[in-house]
This record gives C-alpha cells, structure tokens and sequence, in this order.
C-alpha cells in the first residue's frame, strides 16, 4: 500500500492540515489501514523534498501546516493510478511450500494438511463476511476492503481445493508419484533454490 | 435447542460391488436462529445430506429429529405434511412452476396445505413485498431474472411459518453480488428464528454461516469454531503493508 500516493490523493481534492490527512485517510479505506501521525509527517517531508507537494512556509510545524498538492505531485498521482501493480512473478507463498512438503512426507496426511488451512481461511472469511452484515453501517470504502479481502481468501480456498482433487485423482491414478524425485517437482514448479 | 438434528446418519446406494457410500455416520445440529453452512466438493455427500435432513430421503441407519420428531416414527402423511408447513427447500435451479406466477409461486405449499387461496395468495404477496418483488408478483418465472427467481424461490421457502430452511447451493448460477442479496435473504430469516442449512462448495457462501461444517467423502471432518470478538482483532492488525 503506498501512503504516499494516497496522501496525494487527498491533496488533490484541495490542500489540507497534516492531522486531517491521517483522519481521512483512515476513514477513506474503512479505518482498515491504521496509520500513525509520524508516518504522515515522514512522507509528507519526503514528497515536499521531491517537489510534489508544498506547504504553508510561515506555519510552524505540527497540526496546522497546510500541504497541497503541486503539478508534479498531480502528474505522479495519475502515473500511478495507472500502473498495474507488479504481479507477473508468483510469490513465495509458505501454504503453497507446506502443501508440497506435505503430500511427500512419509506419514503426513495432506489432506488434514489442507484441512487445517481451509478451516482457517473459512473462518476468517466468516469474521469479514460478519463485518458487513449490517448494511446499514458499512460505508463503501471499507465495503470495497472487504470484498477484497474476502475475495483474497476465497482464491486461496479454490486453490486448496483445486489441490486437493488433483491430489486425490494422483493417488487414484498414479500411487507411484509421491516417490519423484525432489529436483524433478523443483523443476516442474519452477521452486528458486 | 436443536431445530434439527442428525444422529450417527448413513447412507449406502446399491449393493455388493456396487455399493456406495455416500455418507458415513453423520452427526449435524441446526439450532432455531442459525445459518449452518456444510460445505464440501462435488460428490462429498451434502447434496444427499440435504435430502435426508429435509426427509426427501431415508438414511440407511441413523436417526434424523426435525422439532424433536424422529422421522423414523412418523408415518408418510405426518412426513409430507411437516414438509409443506415447516421445511423450505432452495435449490440451485430454482424449481419454480413454469404456469405460475411469482406470486402463485409463493403461495403454492400454503394452499397445498389447505389455506383459502385469497389467505395464501396475500401471506404470499406479503413476503414478497418483505423481499423488495412487489413489483413482480405477477410475473411469470421465464420473465424473471436469474437473481429474481432465486429470491421468489426464498420467499417460498419462508413463506408461513416455516421453521427449517433447507438449501443446495443457492446462489450456484448467481453472480457474486446476486449471491450476497440470497444470502442475506436466507440470514434475515435466521434472525427471524429460523434454522438453516446451506450446502455449498463456496467459500464465500458458506462465510455467512454462523457454523461451517467440512464434508468430505461422506464423512464430517472438521467444522468452524464460533465468532467471538472478531471486528477488532480484524481491524487491529491491519493488512500487512
């Protein structure tokens, strides 16, 4: 998450204090990204160090010094929006690891394996689905951070189960693969050593 | 206490080589006022679960008590007509009458049990204004949207006083924001004092529940531990940055 170029969003509707930057930044994303005073200051200094915002010279520091946003700031704001985030290598997930390690482990039920993490993800699901129960008090920004997030465990769900069939149709199939050699799967996965 | 109970519940389909077992000493328990969600891949048993706790179908041993009843003494006639006053079924393709109405639709189990049908029709209309399809009582199944028809098919479901809501994968066919309106339809009734049983493969769909419980081959494997004090430990973290 870049507080950065959400500070500059909020500038960009008009300047504003440093402490009315940190409230609405808060309440802009469901109060779901806590956010310390200190780190609003730190990066409101590092964007007027780089030309992207500029404050009120002759008000001291603290609360009342304004910041608004400069034409470079606003050029880089709309850079940004603009830019998928980088999502072309796939992460070192550990699930994924466990579950590797898992299927091949002698005495190591994979599926309880899965299990495990399945009913955990579920129930997390279950404390943000809770979240937005009452409608009547879900704003819509954190409505959009909670389908996020649901949406975020759902897809490690689908793949739990996805692995989970295609680990059941392998020992349907082929009861001999769980004896492959480790850098044959390091290779098929493509695993960094 | 239990609105619905299974007992040790087991069902076998043919014999000999045949055989298969489609659920093994099942134990579930709806309470009235809760949304239990069972939640399992294709060929796990839920479907078969949902019939035997709705008893469309016998288990092969075991005991299911609906209110207290057990089903096992109860005679056919007692069976169907606890089915038309006190279950409602979804089910993913709806099962609505072509020939009908919305609005006939929803007031069908109640003339079925012998209500005049001016009674029905206005308890019908009446849970279809609750559910916002006013607006399309008159309409025929095939004039209704996907979302719609699941929603009329809820409104059958809770129509009376139904005490057990019994549903296979409700929002199957369903985009994501049509199978948050159902589900919110079927929480809703819960709040009301409902026991409800969601079968399901989704995630999504089985995070509305207040218990979830995992079937796998037949078998109930794991299931939720209840909420408590989550809000704040959700938001006291924060997403990792």
């Amino acid at each position: 998450m870049s507080v950065r170029h959400a500070l500059l969003a909020l500038l960009s509707e008009g300047p504003k204090y440093g402490l009315q930057l940190r409230q609405e930044f808060e309440a802009r994303t469901g109060e779901v990204w806590p956010l310390n005073v200190g780190q609003v200051y730190t990066t409101l200094q590092r964007l007027e160090r780089d030309g992207l915002v500029e404050s009120d010279d002759a008000a001291e520091e603290g609360p009342q010094k304004g910041f608004r946003i400069t034409a470079d700031g606003a050029d880089e704001l709309a850079g940004w929006l603009r830019t998928p985030p980088d999502l072309s290598s796939p992460p070192r997930d550990e699930l994924v690891i466990k579950v590797l390690v898992a299927f091949r482990m002698p005495g190591v039920d994979v599926h309880e394996v899965i299990q495990v993490h399945r009913r955990y993800l579920v129930e997390l699901m279950q404390q943000w689905t809770h979240l937005k129960e009452d409608e009547g008090q879900f704003d819509l920004g954190f409505a959009l951070v909670v389908d996020a997030e649901l949406f975020r465990l759902d897809s490690v769900i689908r793949w739990l189960d996805t692995a989970e069939g295609r680990l059941k149709r392998a020992e349907v199939e082929q009861p001999q693969s769980a004896s492959f050699p480790m850098p044959k799967l390091r290779r098929r996965v493509g695993v960094r050593t | 206490m239990s609105y619905l109970e299974l007992r040790g519940v087991s069902k076998v389909y043919g014999e000999g080589p045949t055989e298969v077992h489609a659920l093994t000493g099942v134990d579930l328990s709806a309470d009235a006022g809760q949304l239990v969600a069972v939640m399992g891949a294709s060929g796990s048993g839920k479907s078969t679960l949902l019939t035997i706790a709705g008893s469309l179908e016998e288990p092969t041993s075991g005991e299911v008590l609906v209110g207290g009843a057990l089903l096992s003494k109860m005679s056919r006639n007692d069976k169907a007509r606890m089915r038309r006053r006190s279950i409602g079924y979804v089910f993913q393709d709806y099962n609505l009458l072509a020939g009908l109405s919305a609005v006939e639709n929803v007031s069908l189990p109640l003339e079925l049990d012998g209500v005049a049908a001016k009674k029905a029709q206005s308890a019908g209309m009446a849970v279809l204004e609750e559910l916002g399809l006013a607006d399309r009582a008159t309409s025929f199944p095939d004039e209704l949207s996907g979302g719609e028809r699941q929603r009329v098919s809820i409104a059958r479901a809770v129509v009376g006083e139904r005490h057990l809501l019994l549903a296979d994968e409700p929002s199957g066919a369903l985009d994501s924001a049509n199978g948050e309106a159902v589900m919110r339809l079927v929480l809703a009734a819960c709040r009301r004092g409902v026991a409800a049983v969601v079968v399901t493969h989704e995630a999504q769909l089985a995070s509305w529940a207040d218990r979830v419980v995992f079937l796998r081959d037949g078998r109930v494997v794991d299931q939720t531990e209840p909420l408590s004090g989550i809000e704040e430990s959700l938001l006291a973290h924060g997403p990792k940055q």
